[in-house]
């Protein structure tokens, strides 16, 4: 950058930053605290009302409407917030770029492909084939 | 640090410090949250399972009912306990509440103990407390 630019200071550092950290602490924040619900209330029910980890028992858990949409709204939020912990792990300790984007990738992928897959899953036992 | 004199003091790493609550907290926050990844992966395809039916899901039941199973949930719910108990905890330093040192070792304190106290609470709730 030349002393003479007629680019002011906020314009050459503006987009140069790592991008996206608010968002990143907020979603953070938010998706813990219906985890702070969602997830004692999926542990306490299961082990409450489960006798045995039989198909039975999973199938009774699964078809109870409130435990439907608790599931669903369980597995959105801890993937989500799963997905931005072991963000910001690989971003603190994988230096080798091809490393991190691949570890990146899969932490992005993953998710998506488990959150798809379980929410077809509970709609499935609720409402067959 | 790379180009740096080898002789130029550096900052003190991980096995200098002396350990202390606040620091296993941090570390303890993270491989419980790496545990839950594990666990949260294993959720979505209990349920997967669940929804392939009965047959598919014999094998599944196998597991969660055998010892390794059964070690297994005892440990997600010790990994949850901590991670929920340090999380509230970072929710009220968020807010710049308790972040004094002496806060801050009790509170860390509290969520090491919890985790400890809460699996064991809910093994005895369920099995000498006559819920099944």
């Amino acid at each position: 950058m030349s002393e003479g630019s007629m680019r002011s200071a906020l314009g050459r550092v503006r987009h140069h930053g790592a991008g996206g950290g608010t968002e990143h602490f907020v979603g953070q924040r938010v998706s813990a605290i219906a985890l702070m619900f969602l997830a004692p209330w999926f542990l306490l029910s299961t082990a409450l009302t489960m006798n045995a980890p039989s198909y039975r028992a999973a199938i009774d858990f699964v078809t109870s409407p409130v435990n439907a949409v608790g599931l669903i709204l369980l597995i959105v939020a801890a993937l989500y917030h799963m997905r931005l912990g072991m963000q910001a792990i690989v971003e603190d300790y994988i230096h080798k770029a091809a490393a991190k984007v691949l570890l990146l990738l899969l932490n992005t992928l993953v998710p998506i492909a488990l959150g798809a897959g379980a929410i077809f899953a509970v709609l499935l036992v609720n409402f067959g084939v | 640090m790379a180009g740096a004199p080898e002789d130029r003091p550096i900052s003190p790493h991980l096995s200098i410090w002396r350990w202390h609550a606040t620091m296993a907290s941090s570390i303890f926050h993270r491989l419980s949250g790496m545990a839950l990844y594990a666990a949260t992966i294993g959720l979505a395809l209990w349920l997967m399972a669940v929804a392939a039916g009965p047959e598919a899901y014999a094998p599944v039941a196998a597991l969660l009912a055998s010892p390794l199973g059964q070690a297994g949930l005892y440990f997600i719910v010790a990994a949850f306990a901590f991670h929920f108990a340090n999380g509230v905890r970072h929710l009220v330093f968020d807010t710049g509440a308790g972040l004094n040192p002496s806060d801050a070792e009790t509170t860390a304190w509290f969520a090491i103990l919890f985790a400890v106290a809460a699996p064991l609470g809910l093994w005895a709730l369920l099995n000498l407390g006559g819920w099944r």
